[in-house]
């Protein structure tokens, strides 16, 4: 008998709070698995958000730390800085990392800090009830934005990877979704992408993962996969956004 | 080949994207059943038909899929 595949030593045994069909316990289990695969378990330092993925930090079998809201990046720099050997990453919601903590991954980007941020891009605030956030698409509905989101009053989503990517510090920046078996399999490889460069020592690494929240949206699961892949991905396409060649980043 | 799929039944929210992916067309929500959650859970409805590519246990949220092959 042999084990075709079972839940990831990477994360521990306590049920995930996530709404049924929440992409987040798929993206919680990409990182997980490269992290065992790439050996980086032990090693590894986690730092949750504030969103929906604010207790992650009780699913991942890893060290975790807490931030404050959109302060993730700051937080990892201090740990990646004092712990330069061993893997950080943040894991950060549309709200917290687009919104509040803007400022912060920017500048994160801008130095050019060792760690890696998943990013899961859900194109609305999840735990606080449906607001609209800054990635919410034009015409999408949330509770602040009743009709629709329009283009006059909030002005047009923020392409979060594209934007980090104009940044000579952020060395690969790659947008992928898991709405599918093939996705699934293109967002682990990049997320071990990630980890690599960073271990490499060669820069600041961004994985925009896109997400469902199928209980905000007003959908179905199986809806709300249809409906990112019809209006989501055409605004935020997949896949690499910017890769800098080993030879070519600056690795101190 | 034989393949055995274990669902962790009472932590299963039934959000069906498991039913989603399989190749064979064999995991289904048992509507007969409701969980300790109060959904119903995901089952497979001919384990003979079962190739155990575990794409079902790829894409579930909340890993409660084990996929063993003989």
């Amino acid at each position: 008998m042999a084990i075709v595949y079972e839940k990831s030593k990477g994360l521990t045994d306590v049920e995930l709070h996530y709404c049924p069909g929440c992409n987040h316990g798929i993206i919680h289990k990409l990182v997980a698995e490269s992290l065992v695969e790439l050996g980086l378990l032990d090693d590894a330092i986690g730092v949750c958000p504030v969103g929906c993925s604010v207790f992650a930090y009780k699913y991942f079998n890893c060290d975790m730390q807490e931030a404050a809201h959109g302060r993730a990046p700051a937080v990892a720099t201090g740990i990646k800085r004092t712990h330069p050997h061993q893997a950080v990453f943040t894991y950060q919601g549309d709200g917290d990392l687009a919104s509040i903590g803007a400022a912060e991954i920017v500048h994160a980007a801008m130095r050019g800090e060792k760690f890696t941020t998943i990013f899961v891009n859900n194109a609305i605030y999840g735990m606080t009830g449906g607001q609209m956030a800054p990635t919410t698409l034009i015409g999408q509905k949330a509770t602040t934005c009743q009709t629709g989101r329009t283009k006059e009053q909030a002005g047009m989503p923020i392409r979060m990877a594209e934007m980090l990517s104009t940044l000579d510090g952020c060395v690969y920046a790659e947008r992928v979704c898991v709405t599918d078996i093939a996705n699934i399999n293109k967002a682990k490889k990049a997320i071990k992408k990630a980890f690599q460069k960073q271990m490499n020592g060669e820069g600041f690494t961004f994985i925009e993962v896109l997400s469902t929240c199928p209980t905000n949206w007003g959908m179905t699961p199986l809806k709300a996969v249809d409906w990112l892949k019809d209006n989501m991905i055409p605004y935020y396409p997949l896949g690499v956004i910017k890769e800098v060649a080993p030879e070519n980043a600056e690795v101190k | 080949m034989t393949a055995k799929v274990t669902f962790n039944s009472d932590r299963c929210k039934g959000c069906e994207l498991c039913t989603t992916v399989c190749p064979k067309h064999i995991v289904a929500i048992d509507q007969t059943v409701i969980n300790r959650k109060g959904y119903h859970p995901a089952h497979v409805t001919d384990i003979t038909q079962c190739i155990a590519c575990a794409s079902c246990a790829k894409i579930c949220p909340d890993s409660i899929i084990t996929v063993e092959k003989f």
